[in-house]
């Protein structure tokens, strides 16, 4: 450290610079340093986690492949006026398009975006496709009418229209159950025609149930767990820690050896007498076997953070209560509850958090009515290839869990999550 | 909490109902887990003891479906069973090794990268002077708390422009972004109770930045770091969906094995494998708590 002189009201180094400037220097280096400790693994988390979600919100606003092999047709439609169905110049560019479509190949690509939106439109498109060659000359309207009769429509030409452009919304109101009505309003699908949003509703619900269960079974072996000398609540914690460290397939797994109908609890209460041979009960493969299940698993990330606050509150508090005339349910529900509520908050959060964006679980052991969101998304993903709309599900999705995690992070605070 | 020889009878009734009621719930978490042992041993490919297992006649158990684990998916089954031929067979080509050495490298490349890079930005997130520090360290945190589907299927699309789908790297790239917020939470949680003028003690001495680091910091928040990777690897071992959505059959793990045989052809194989990988969690959980202990004693709490 250089020696201090003092020169009117700043220090100075013996190098001549002030020592304000010095501190304000050295901060930043440190600054600098810590930066750039924590680069790398901010560029990598930016590479290889930020980018490619914000790809997959990207995906779900871009759809270019009917606009890219229909091109005329778009370029026509751009200056539709949207009124009937639109003159013969966009007819012209239709069966031209048709015709390269089919003999490029491409045409699979643009039948398969329109069907999305309008099933049946695939057959109409490759069979146009194919016959398009007969249309050598105008009128390319009434040539096009002859080989199929649907392309006089006011709606199809009006979803054309739409699928021109390749920034869309329309994988969203998809993912929302809306549609577009005759007369291009949006409107929402008519009841049994709604997926997505009972989905949703569902995923909100079977989570919510499965936090609850988490709750009512969690609490008191927390707070039993917390008033046990230290030997045996080590011991039992072991209980809660060993589901834990297992692999959730593992216990996925146990559980469709529990549940199914010939299956352990089955078995046991035809033995008890409880229910005879004929009337087991189907546990799995519905929305029972997934609360169970998901309860199990997500018991522990109740118990520990419950654990921990509870841990902390000093058992002198109860007493208290008890000498100043309180029973024993009124200094509970009075004093030692309203300690609990910062843990109570965290892991309700977290169990919901988790719950929502299950997906192994619900998909081994849910059944047709067990399933949720995430399941749906990986439908789209994997089995009918509509990633766009996978991908609008999704942006859905982590909308909803990143509102969580952004209040988890107010209550909670990131630091103060615990592991094991 | 014992009972006051003064409770009213109310008091004990709900005394002794709370610890039944947490008696049940203790079976309800560990009960599914121990029932897949003896299952495993099952003579008959089914999920469910059989009679002949509930009167626990030898001849109901076997290990058959263990020896499944070493045979399935083998070029010649009926070589003799443990000769060299069979071993070599049955390493090369069946499918639950397969499985278990692509688990294995997976989960310690990824872990390895996990450790690393997560151990570093520790160290940055805990110094004082960190600029923004709540933002970076909730981003930091996100890959944990955003949906696993959500994470492959973004990765997937990201992989398949840079053609990294159905390849190694890109499962343990998606492994280590899953891995690493655990070693973050960890070592920031170790540093906390660090002791800075044990850094500076060092400088003074003459020791460079390196040598501080390998013999001052790094002895001191091993636990911290090791009990991270381990969290890490557990995450990386136990991952199914990104492998789902990115691995081709080549880079099958052994959770996407099971996740395969669950959906396709249920044996009992499945139980035996999940029977080995409890002893196995087993192993971790007791590694995890030594190394609670010894990070308590070396920062001085008082050993619980």
């Amino acid at each position: 450290m250089a020696d201090v002189s003092v020169t009117g009201n700043d220090m100075i180094a013996d190098d001549g610079v002030p020592l304000k400037v010095k501190l304000a220097r050295a901060t930043r280096r440190q600054k600098i340093r810590a930066l750039m400790l924590v680069a790398p693994l901010g560029i990598f988390i930016l590479l290889a986690f930020l980018w490619p979600i914000g790809k997959m919100l990207f995906e779900s606003v871009y759809s270019p492949d009917f606009g890219r092999v229909m091109n005329r047709t778009a370029g026509e439609l751009a200056k539709w006026d949207g009124k009937g169905t639109p003159g013969e110049p966009a007819w012209k560019a239709l069966v031209l398009d048709l015709q390269q479509a089919h003999k490029e190949r491409t045409i699979g690509q643009a039948a398969t975006d329109i069907n999305y939106e309008r099933p049946a439109a695939r057959s109409l498109f490759t069979k146009s496709a194919r016959h398009a060659k007969d249309i050598t000359g105008p009128p390319y309207k009434e040539g096009l009418l002859k080989i199929d009769k649907r392309w006089d429509d006011h709606g199809l030409w009006a979803l054309m229209q739409r699928l021109s452009n390749p920034y869309t919304l329309r994988f969203y109101l998809n993912a929302m159950d809306r549609t577009y009505n005759a007369q291009d309003q949006i409107v929402q699908q008519p009841p049994e025609r709604r997926i997505y949003l009972p989905l949703f509703l569902r995923t909100y619900i079977l989570s919510a149930a499965v936090m609850l269960a988490c709750l009512v079974l969690g609490y008191p072996v927390a707070y039993l767990l917390s008033v046990l000398p230290l030997k045996t609540s080590n011991l039992l914690m072991i209980m809660v820690l060993l589901p834990f460290w297992t692999s959730l397939l593992v216990r996925t797994t146990a559980w469709i050896a529990m549940l199914q109908r010939e299956g352990v609890i089955n078995s046991l209460l035809v033995w008890a007498h409880i229910i005879s041979d004929k009337e087991r009960m189907q546990l799995i493969f519905n929305a029972t076997g997934t609360t169970i299940a998901m309860t199990h698993i997500l018991l522990p990330f109740m118990i520990l953070p419950l654990y921990s606050v509870m841990k902390t509150i000093p058992p002198s508090y109860m007493r208290a209560a008890r000498s100043l005339g309180a029973n024993q349910f009124t200094a509970f529900t009075r004093v030692y509850m309203p300690q609990t509520v910062p843990g109570v908050g965290a892991g309700c959060l977290l169990v919901f958090i988790l719950a929502i964006g299950y997906y192994i679980t619900p998909a081994l052991v849910g059944g047709e009515s067990g399933i949720l969101i995430s399941n749906m998304i990986a439908y789209h993903m994997q089995k009918s290839l509509n990633w766009s709309l996978a991908a609008a599900l999704g942006t859905m999705l982590l909308v909803s869990v990143l509102l969580l995690y952004w209040i988890y992070n107010r209550i909670v605070g990131i630091d103060n999550m615990k592991l094991g | 909490m014992g009972l006051p020889p003064y409770a009213a009878t109310w008091e004990r009734i709900w005394y002794y109902g709370f610890r039944v009621f947490c008696g049940f719930v203790f079976l309800f978490l560990i009960a599914p887990i121990l029932i897949i042992v003896p299952l495993s041993f099952n003579a008959d490919p089914y999920f469910t003891f059989t009679k002949g297992m509930l009167e626990l006649q030898p001849s109901a158990y076997s290990l058959r479906w263990y020896l499944d684990i070493f045979q399935n998916g083998m070029v010649d089954p009926s070589l003799p069973k443990f000769s060299w031929a069979w071993l070599v067979d049955s390493w090369n080509n069946a499918q639950w090794i397969h499985a278990t050495k692509n688990s294995w490298f997976i989960a310690i490349c990824a872990t390895l990268l996990s450790a690393a890079l997560g151990t570093t930005a520790a160290l940055g997130l805990s110094q004082s002077q960190m600029p923004a520090r709540n933002l970076i360290m909730s981003l930091l945190i996100s890959p944990m708390i955003v949906p696993l589907v959500i994470t492959s299927a973004g990765l997937f699309f990201f992989f398949s422009d840079i053609h990294l789908t159905g390849t190694y790297l890109g499962i343990i790239l998606a492994h280590t972004v899953l891995g690493t917020p655990f070693v973050v939470i960890t070592v920031t949680a170790t540093l906390v109770g660090f002791d800075r003028s044990l850094i500076r003690a060092g400088q003074m001495l003459g020791a460079p930045p390196y040598k501080v680091f390998f013999k001052i910091i790094m002895p001191l928040i091993l636990p911290g770091v090791i009990s991270g990777a381990l969290f890490a690897f557990v995450t990386s071992f136990d991952e199914v969906v990104a492998v789902i959505f990115l691995a081709s059959y080549d880079q099958r793990t052994i959770p996407r094995q099971m996740w395969a045989g669950i959906r396709e052809q249920i044996s009992p194989t499945i139980l035996a494998v999940a029977t080995i990988l409890i002893v196995i969690s087993i192993c971790l959980l007791t590694v995890i708590e030594l190394l609670r202990r010894r990070s308590e004693r070396l920062r001085g709490i008082k050993p619980s």
